[in-house]
């Protein structure tokens, strides 16, 4: 079990970027490059991280990076992994670096899926991570696949009608190697999952949730408390899945196995403006226990059972 | 090594003598047998390159620019409508400046579907920043691929290069041509020493946000890049021709110009087959000539100011059509005349989603333009009728319809 203290000093993502207060894909990437190391190149495709990372000529993040196109995330690592594997091939380079494709929500569920599954079926050698902030927030939190029902945005101002789709299952359905959720609010277990991909061979694909406080509307203090309570309503899953298995970590182990009570989804939605809306309608009852049986549904297509006391 | 195969094969068979690393593509007809045979030439050990079979178009160009950014030779083909699927990438190579080359073969975008040939593809990516060239025979097309990445790794013009070669006309007919060794090749086109790259010992932010304070200057230094490739394009020609022995013209190639009064402009297979009609017509004691576009970016401006001047008539066919204009080429040819001289014009369209373009043919058109007997735009050999067209007659045919 790594601690804190363990984890390498050196800092790859550098002062100085132009993220918004509060920014999950910030403090992510800072987590994600300790745990990767200086001998990574990095992909982002067309999101907040984009931005966050500085305007030319600068930069705050000390690793050689590319920004792609919006719907080339897993091509765009393809070409990279393939040049890099010509340059070793021919004795230009002692350590295939890692490839890190970094992309939001939006270049995941929607316009970069083809590309990505393209990429996983190739078992192209590259980590995925998909930052998860449920919308599209660098264009100004319009709806994508990952926006849960209920939820306000610019482009449902009523509501989203729909459920959310399940993309790290799609992932596991391409039989990847190695599938994993992850949390801001449960580092270790982030840490742990990207030290697990980088050791393995294949597509490896991570997903983060990343509350977004301007987006949903919370306070740009409170990221890690909604990101926690993602996790404890069952909101947000953490598990990995390896070998066929799907194992639950961390938060989300501990109310599986009944060690811990699970919150109820309606004190995760509280903390959010997103929500309020919906919450006050005469529709809220019927959303919130959607969302509510989404969770047990969510635990019955990974489990395979739900346990009485969740 | 002289071989017999068709255009295609000749294309992979010159990438590989061009010693590419990486080739991500995805199939179309009538490209397919270019990546076929790459697969090919790896799979038996004669091509010592990655193939990434990608998913879709908008990939394989996407793949091509980031394998090029890490610094290697990347290759890639597709047609028509994949070309047209990768326009946001074409824009994108160029913008990161990674000199990576293409083969595009010249196909009909649809509907209807038509995998034949014409320009419409490659003409409607005039401004992606991307040098483009149009063969005019598998020897050219063999050896414009080891030419084209002498010209785009040149420091000075860092910009990609897209290669047309015309549909079956050119893709899928079968010609002897030299294949060079890949070490005789190697003195003439060294590996490639990128200025940037995708590197853990230096890292290096590629494509961050420019704001509008910085953006104009990325866009003039594009345009330089294609200035200076006039100049890279001549030399690489002329060292070429030292090594190889074979010259097809650096951004054109002129044919029997001297004392012809009336001049063909033309591009890929239908300047070819400009050349028999010239001779035929000069049997007959017409004073006709031909210049071929061989780079239509960057475009040969000072070359036909110089060669057109003068002249009593330009013939200028395009096989390709700028809805609500007339065809690229002709308007390309008279704004580089603009000013300096002032030469009758026609402009003849030919050739439109594969249809048979014959000397005869371009005689007979070249013979109606010299007489002035052609409107200024001519669809040269399209047969439209009332039965292609909306007429009053139809739409009251229609109204009938409607009213029953």
């Amino acid at each position: 079990m790594v601690s804190l203290k363990d984890l390498p000093e050196e800092e790859l993502f550098l002062a100085g970027s132009t993220a918004c207060q509060g920014c999950p894909s910030s403090l992510a990437l800072r987590i994600a490059f300790k745990a990767l190391g200086k001998n990574t190149v990095l992909v982002v495709v067309a999101s907040c991280t984009s931005v966050l990372q500085g305007s030319y000529p600068l930069s705050a993040i000390d690793l050689p990076l590319m920004n792609v196109a919006f719907a080339t995330g897993g091509a765009s690592a393809s070409g990279v992994v393939a040049g890099l594997r010509a340059l070793h091939k021919r004795g230009d380079l002692d350590e295939e670096p890692t490839v890190l494709v970094w992309a939001g929500d939006g270049g995941t569920y929607d316009i970069g899926i083809q590309s990505l599954s393209g990429a996983a079926e190739r078992e192209t050698n590259f980590i995925y991570v998909c930052y998860n902030n449920e919308m599209y927030s660098n264009t100004g939190t319009q709806r994508s696949g990952a926006t849960p029902l209920g939820a306000w945005t610019t482009t449902t101002p009523g509501g989203k009608a729909q459920q959310r789709k399940d993309i790290a299952q799609i992932m596991i359905a391409h039989r990847i190697p190695y599938v994993a959720t992850a949390s801001l609010a449960y580092p270790l277990d982030f840490y742990q999952k990207m030290e697990k991909a980088k050791a393995m061979e294949g597509t490896k694909y991570i997903e983060l949730m990343a509350p977004c406080p301007p987006g949903w509307k919370f306070p740009s203090s409170q990221t890690i408390e909604v990101s926690r309570l993602a996790v404890q309503s069952g909101m947000w899953l953490l598990y990995e899945h390896e070998n066929g298995e799907t194992r639950f970590t961390a938060a989300t182990k501990r109310i599986i196995e009944g060690k811990v009570k699970k919150k109820p989804v309606k004190d995760y939605l509280e903390m959010q403006g997103r929500f309020k809306q919906v919450l006050s309608s005469p529709e809220g009852q019927a959303a919130e226990d959607a969302l509510e049986q989404e969770v047990t549904e969510s635990i019955r297509r990974l489990h395979g059972w739900v346990p009485e006391y969740i | 090594m002289k071989v017999l195969e068709s255009g295609n094969h000749m294309v992979a068979l010159a990438a590989n003598a061009a010693a590419v690393e990486v080739v991500p593509a995805y199939p179309i007809t009538p490209q397919t047998q270019i990546i076929e045979k790459v697969a090919d030439l790896i799979a038996d050990g004669e091509m010592d390159a990655e193939y990434i079979p990608v998913e879709s178009e908008h990939s394989a160009c996407a793949a091509l620019v980031s394998a090029s950014l890490t610094g290697i030779r990347a290759f890639s083909a597709t047609s028509a409508h994949g070309l047209a699927y990768m326009h946001e990438m074409l824009h994108y190579a160029a913008g990161i400046r990674v000199p990576v080359v293409m083969a595009n073969v010249n196909r009909a975008l649809g509907p209807g579907w038509n995998i034949w040939c014409d320009h419409q593809d490659s003409i409607s990516q005039r401004d992606t920043g991307w040098l483009q060239v149009y063969v005019a025979s598998h020897q050219e097309a063999v050896d414009t691929v080891i030419q084209a990445f002498r010209i785009t790794e040149d420091h000075s013009v860092l910009l990609p290069l897209m290669l047309n070669l015309d549909a079956f006309v050119l893709s899928h007919t079968y010609m002897d041509a030299d294949i060079p060794a890949r070490e005789e090749v190697a003195g003439f086109l060294p590996r490639y020493r990128p200025l940037w790259k995708l590197d853990p010992r230096k890292p290096v932010t590629h494509g961050s946000v420019v704001y509008p304070v910085d953006f104009s200057e990325t866009r003039e230094s594009m345009a330089i890049g294609q200035e200076n490739a006039r100049e890279v394009i001549r030399r690489a020609v002329s060292e070429f021709e030292e090594v190889f022995g074979r010259n097809h013209g650096d951004l054109i190639e002129t044919y029997r110009l001297d004392g012809a009064k009336v001049v063909v402009v033309a591009m890929g297979s239908m300047a070819a087959e400009s050349r028999v009609a010239v001779d035929a017509l000069r049997d007959r004691g017409e004073d006709v000539g031909l210049l071929r576009v061989r780079f239509f970016r960057p475009f040969p401006t000072g070359e036909l100011r110089e060669l057109l001047a003068g002249r009593d008539r330009i013939v200028v066919l395009d096989r390709d059509f700028s809805y609500g204009n007339e065809g690229a080429l002709y308007t390309e040819v008279k704004s580089a005349l603009y000013r300096y001289a002032d030469v009758p014009a026609n402009n003849i369209i030919l050739g439109i989603g594969g249809r048979d373009v014959t000397h005869t043919g371009i005689e007979e058109l070249v013979l109606h333009s010299a007489d002035g007997g052609l409107p200024e735009v001519t669809w040269g050999d399209s047969r439209i009728s009332d039965g292609h067209l909306v007429t009053r007659d139809l739409l009251r045919e229609f109204d009938e319809l409607m009213d029953e």
